[in-house]
């Protein structure tokens, strides 16, 4: 009983936030409910005994790259009002295809399907299961997971670096070995007539 | 274990050259280019030496060695070969020559190499990151052209959504079958017991990403505009090497993992091969710019292709499997032939470029009518066989209306080959800059399109080696 209002609690709030995220006007307030959104899925998460994904939740997503997010939002003046020119023009339309597929996916789904029976598994760490399943079962696909990270900052690092900028300093020994002939010139000018 | 060597050595390679390159001057980046087609080069001579004609299963069956990996890799490696070799001078020309494009360009190949050995959704969703996250990197790495942005962009967005379609479907056919692996998926599907309507829901999810992938019709319209956008030898890289991959990503999702569903992919596919074949080549009538034309040329053989596949035959899946290695070595000529006739400042891109080719290099103008004619599908070049053995399957499969079907889009099609043919042979040209091309790239192309024609005339060795890979 109390499990399940912790559970639609948490889903009420996950959802509110959620809602936040996309219509809050100011954007540290949107960044802002992102990690309530975060916070309220790894209770939830907690609630299904996955507590190594709720840990890792907070951890990374709430604790390093929301806080990377909120830096670069308080740094670059965003001008949202720009940002947000065409999302009143297209959000009935929008919403009525969302809506539509909405719609037909449940019309097809429904929610009978896919109601797990499997008892959650108790007395076994979840960060040892996962990590043997990780390192274990699924290396390989692990280390291509790691290698479209390499890629993906080769790219980003080819995408924004520029190279440095040519600065003019002064080579002593240069200026030492010049010569006559490198600096004088020698002009041959016609004298002028005295009328 | 040796069976995975080749993608180790890959793996390693591209790290290795990542550090070289980042201690090389601008003078020495050939080092780079050497080093990259040393790789694949010996990459491909591991592949060659440990492979397996019966399939043999790896890392908990997430990799799989068979032969159509052998061939489809051993295609790949090719092909990629070829793109460094063509683009090296128009990369030089364009201040592109960079360490960058050679891990890129490798990064997408470990890609395809993971997709066309995958026998798991997980490898195989992703190798076709892998590959696509390459992809999207070279496309923008032009960066002060807005139209390689813009192309970039294009390709990026959709493709995100592609692959977000193609993984809820993978989601809901692994909440259905209990597994991502594709043999037990074939087994659970094979008892029967599952619903019907959520496995078609699903299979429709994943053929959409998978035809917005390939740039099937109505899921094409990046696909032109990332085509023209992209610098030539980024389109090079794209027209031809990736499209075996896609190849092997239909076979192992379609029939490897949901062939108990054939009855349904099939109907499926009928729609997007005749929109595919139609679209493609009525549109590609109208472009002016060739490398739109090609654009909207390769949405029409990515139609053809999946005719071979939706007969279900074993036969069927030899002939498309031509088809593509056909088509990939075309491309690779025709997108090369583009690059070839491109200098520091200016594109070969119009179809007006092409005019009177013929009295500015006889040659060359010779070697685009063997890969005009070989896409046109006139015989006896190995396009027409590659259409003729799809063709053959596709009648002897029941679909005598659909074939005929084909071949009237075939010879719509061939107009606009054509039409660069008359181009080069019978108009005047208005710019008469001598061509300068390397002599290894001209090698490199005179190679490529007498290949094309030799094959074309003994199409028997590569009907051989197709016939070999489906048992």
């Amino acid at each position: 009983m109390i499990l399940k209002v912790i559970f639609y609690l948490f889903s009420a709030i996950l959802v509110f936030a959620a809602v936040r995220v996309i219509t809050a006007k100011n954007p540290v307030h949107a960044a802002l409910n992102l990690v309530l959104a975060f916070f309220s899925s790894a209770v939830i998460w907690m609630l299904l005994h996955a507590e190594f994904l709720a840990i890792t939740l907070i951890l990374v997503y709430v604790g390093a790259v929301m806080i990377l997010f909120l830096f670069v939002v308080m740094m670059l003046d965003i001008n949202m009002a720009v940002l947000r020119e065409g999302f009143n023009r297209y959000l009935p339309f929008g919403v009525l295809i969302g809506a539509l597929i909405l719609l037909e996916m449940v019309l097809v789904v429904g929610s009978k399907f896919f109601k797990t029976t499997a008892p959650v598994a108790e007395n076994i760490s979840n960060t040892l299961m996962l990590g043997r399943a990780l390192y274990n079962d699924y290396i390989y696909a692990f280390e291509i997971a790691a290698v479209i990270l390499l890629v993906a900052m080769v790219a980003a690092i080819s995408l924004t670096i520029r190279p440095p900028r040519q600065t003019k300093y002064q080579h002593p020994s240069e200026q030492v070995k010049v010569k006559r002939e490198d600096r004088v010139r020698l002009l041959k000018l016609p004298a002028e007539k005295s009328e | 274990m040796h069976l995975l060597l080749p993608e180790i050595f890959m793996l390693g390679m591209i790290c290795i050259i990542l550090v070289v390159d980042a201690f090389l001057s601008e003078k020495l980046r050939d080092v780079t280019y050497h080093l990259a087609q040393g790789t694949v080069a010996i990459t491909a001579v591991l592949t060659f030496f440990n492979s397996s004609e019966t399939p043999v299963y790896l890392m908990n069956h997430l990799f799989v060695s068979d032969a159509l990996s052998l061939v489809l890799k051993l295609a790949v490696f090719i092909l990629i070969s070829g793109v460094f070799l063509y683009s090296k001078d128009y990369l030089k020309d364009r201040n592109l020559y960079k360490g960058e494009f050679f891990i890129m360009v490798l990064t997408a190949m470990l890609g395809m190499q993971v997709m066309i050995s995958a026998h798991h959704l997980l490898t195989l969703y992703l190798g076709l990151e892998l590959l696509a996250l390459s992809l999207y990197g070279l496309v923008a790495m032009h960066r002060d052209s807005s139209q390689a942005a813009e192309a970039a962009m294009k390709y990026f967005v959709l493709g995100a959504l592609a692959s977000g379609m193609l993984l809820y479907g993978m989601s809901m056919l692994y909440g259905l079958t209990g597994s991502l692996q594709l043999d037990q998926i074939a087994q659970v599907i094979a008892k029967g017991e599952l619903n019907k309507n959520l496995l078609t829901f699903s299979l429709a999810f994943i053929l959409a990403g998978l035809a917005f992938k390939l740039g099937a019709v109505p899921f094409h319209v990046w696909l032109p505009d990332v085509y023209q956008g992209a610098p030539s030898s980024m389109t090079l890289l794209m027209g031809t090497a990736p499209k075996l991959a896609g190849f092997a990503l239909l076979m192992r999702l379609l029939t490897e993992g949901l062939g108990g569903l054939h009855a349904d992919w099939q109907i499926i596919l009928i729609v997007l091969a005749i929109l595919s074949m139609g679209l493609g080549n009525i549109v590609a009538i109208s472009q002016t710019n060739i490398k739109r034309m090609l654009a909207y040329s390769t949405i029409s053989h990515m139609g053809f292709l999946m005719l071979g596949i939706l007969t279900g035959t074993i036969q069927g899946y030899n002939a498309s499997l031509f088809y593509v290695l056909a088509y990939s070595f075309m491309s690779l000529g025709a997108f090369g032939m583009i690059i070839l006739l491109s200098r520091a400042g200016f594109e070969a891109e119009q179809l007006e470029d092409f005019k009177g080719l013929n009295e500015r290099s006889p040659w060359l103008a010779f070697l685009m009518l063997i890969f005009m004619l070989s896409m046109a599908g006139v015989p006896p070049m190995l396009g027409f066989w590659a259409k003729w053995s799809v063709l053959t399957q596709i009648v002897s499969a029941g679909f005598f209306w659909l074939a005929v079907l084909a071949v009237l889009f075939s010879v719509i099609g061939a107009y606009y080959y054509l039409r660069i043919v008359k181009l080069m042979y019978f108009d005047k040209s208005q710019d008469n800059t001598a061509i300068e091309t390397s002599s290894e790239m001209r090698a490199a192309i005179s190679v490529n399109a007498l290949s094309i024609l030799a094959l074309g005339l003994s199409p028997q060795i590569l009907v051989q080696l197709c016939s070999h890979v489906f048992k």
